[in-house]
């Protein structure tokens, strides 16, 4: 009897504040004055908080950002407490702002909004292009302006530099971006860009997949890209990734430039992604410097 | 060799020929063949050889595999309702072969793969023998092997789930349904010895079949040693399923299907229905992986979801017949 009074009481303060919390999340997440206890609970937006962030600003980063699997700054990450993204736990950690990813959990971010804490939700950046602005809304939400516009700053200069050093067009090799069941990315996505920043032709362009799709293994041994990229396997064996060492896309990689993987600075649009190209530029010129 | 026999071979062999020459990579036919043969040094070899070539093997001695095992258990149980998808023993195999590969027994031993998917045909079809008893009626089989199939299903799909690696709970698809996607040789040596072994013990079985037809008493008048026949079931079906399901899934309705179709063509006489249900299950699987590549080439449209289609009115069919049979 008792009890289910509780319950009801609890319903009724849940209903009541729901409405104005729904109200809030239409706020664009920039908070009026400096944050100071900063939650990020989305493995890209966390790297772009550690680079911009003041001292102290940054409280907790998702757990992802710890796991070297995926995480491109294990190592920094290791300093903040970590996140599993639920509403309850980053609740307690008393955050003046949370920032997620637009694939994070909504009903955890609407609980929070309830819940009166300042969300800020990041698009992932799916361009080149989409870096610069999304470290201008990293900075704008953290109160990080200036260091902001320093890095866009290198960002763009360093992107230049490298796009010098790319072959003009006909005389680019072509490169096929391969992950787990044959998905193929082109040059409308963050990988694909990466590629062709660093100076080859996507083998997925060819076959119309822009925005990247499903290749099958026949086209791609019939399109004889010059380089296979291959992304770096997962713990435990699976039939998906399998496709990786069919013998068809060995015998692709035996006779191209080998060695090149996605790795961990392909993930996410950050500044890490000219480390990606200058790798991917220098084993282009490796190979195609011997055959002339 | 009857007349039936030769159609079916020439039947297969123009769907070997066409599983050669149909692919996405749209190649003329006859550069296709030629380039299967002759390394000309072009992409197309690589093609014809390593993805092709596998797929149209493992297609062949797969749908002999399933058809003949569906022809034996039906001959042997004497009821047209047995088959090792339906029954259970395609499920179990693929548990074991799930566990191999999560343990890392496949990556640890060549042949891990298809033994762990032997071991665990093995379990279910002598599971689902005890549970539907000697004579195996209908009914308690069919329940059997209802409980053998679910079980071993959502086990492996605990098993997927609990796996490290975020491709494996994806998978679960493809082990209730089966693919031979992306299939290179290695599979096909893989599977081939323990399947040859099945087949050719099932083959063993066509002078038994036919003398239970008479009924347990009469076969044993003749001579047939029944503990053997039954062994030897066993043993043979586990084999063939083990290994197919190990490297292509589950793949369901082809051994219930293709000797329902075949036998008013050899008598009802279920000896004789092996190797033609071995011939038909081949024409199936061939026909089947031609349509999942036509249909949808880039989507990997799972085998099991055409033999199915193709299977399921046929078994409804059945079902009602049995019915109107008992009424």
């Amino acid at each position: 009897m008792r009890n289910s009074r509780v319950i009801t009481l609890a319903l009724g303060a849940v209903l009541a504040a729901a409405p104005a919390g729904a109200q809030d999340g239409a706020d664009t997440g920039v908070p009026a004055t400096p944050p100071e206890r900063v939650v990020s609970m989305n493995l890209c937006t966390d790297q772009l908080a550690m680079m911009l962030a003041d001292e102290g600003q940054l409280h907790s980063v998702s757990y992802l950002s710890q796991q070297a699997r995926g995480s491109a700054l294990v190592e920094q990450a290791r300093q903040y407490v970590p996140n599993r993204g639920l509403a309850e736990e980053i609740y307690l950690m008393a955050p003046d702002l949370v920032i997620a990813g637009s694939f994070s959990d909504r009903t955890t971010l609407d609980m929070l909004r309830r819940l009166d804490v300042p969300v800020a939700v990041f698009e992932p950046a799916g361009s080149l292009a989409d870096i610069s602005d999304r470290l201008r809304r990293m900075g704008e939400v953290l109160h990080r302006e200036d260091a902001a516009a320093r890095m866009v700053a290198r960002f763009d200069a360093r992107l230049a530099e490298l796009a010098t050093q790319a072959p003009p067009e006909g005389d680019r090799p072509s490169a096929a971006l391969y992950s787990a069941n044959g998905w193929s990315s082109g040059g409308r996505t963050l990988p694909g860009q990466i590629v062709t920043a660093a100076g080859f032709d996507l083998v997925a362009d060819d076959f119309g997949l822009a925005w990247g799709g499903f290749l099958p293994l026949e086209l791609l041994a019939m399109s004889d890209p010059d380089a296979v990229i291959t992304g770096q396997s997962y713990p435990a064996d699976s039939r998906a990734e399998e496709i990786l060492d069919h013998p068809v896309v060995a015998h692709l990689k035996r006779d191209s430039m080998r060695g090149i993987v996605s790795d961990q600075d392909w993930s996410c649009g950050t500044p890490l992604v000219l480390d990606a190209i200058a790798r991917l530029s220098n084993a282009r010129l490796a190979a195609t410097g011997a055959r002339r | 060799m009857s007349r039936l026999m030769l159609a079916l071979s020439a039947l297969v062999l123009a769907l070997v020929a066409a599983a050669l020459v149909i692919g996405p990579a749209n190649a003329p036919y006859g550069d296709s063949l030629a380039a299967l043969f002759v390394d000309d040094g072009t992409p197309l070899t690589l093609v014809m050889r390593e993805i092709r070539l596998p797929r149209a093997i493992l297609a062949l001695v797969i749908g002999a595999s399933l058809g003949m095992a569906g022809a034996a258990m039906q001959g042997y149980l004497r009821n047209p309702l047995a088959d090792p998808g339906l029954i259970g023993v395609s499920a179990s195999a693929a548990l074991g072969a799930v566990l191999a590969i999560q343990t890392g027994l496949a990556a640890a031993f060549a042949f891990g793969l298809p033994l762990a998917a032997l071991a665990g045909a093995v379990l279910g079809v002598l599971l689902v023998l005890a549970l539907a008893g000697p004579r195996g009626a209908s009914i308690t089989l069919i329940l059997a092997g209802i409980v053998v199939s679910s079980l071993a299903g959502a086990l492996t799909s605990l098993v997927l789930n609990l796996s490290p690696n975020p491709f494996a709970a994806s998978e679960i698809v493809f082990w209730m349904m089966g693919s031979l996607a992306d299939r290179s040789m290695d599979h096909v040596w893989l599977a081939l010895p323990l399947i040859a072994l099945g087949l050719a013990l099932l083959a063993t079985l066509t002078r038994g079949l036919d003398a239970l037809t008479l009924g347990e008493d009469a076969a044993q008048a003749l001579g047939v040693d029944l503990t053997r026949l039954r062994l030897t079931l066993v043993a043979g079906t586990a084999a063939v399923v083990g290994a197919s399901t190990a490297v292509a899934g589950t793949i369901g309705f082809v051994g219930l299907v293709v000797p329902h179709l075949l036998r008013p063509f050899v008598g009802a006489r279920p000896g004789a229905l092996l190797w033609a249900s071995a011939l038909g299950g081949a024409a199936m699987l061939l026909a089947a992986d031609i349509l999942v590549r036509v249909v949808l080439p880039t989507k990997d449209l799972k085998l099991g979801v055409v033999t199915a289609l193709v299977g399921a009115p046929l078994f409804l069919h059945l079902i009602y017949k049995t019915r109107r049979q008992m009424a």
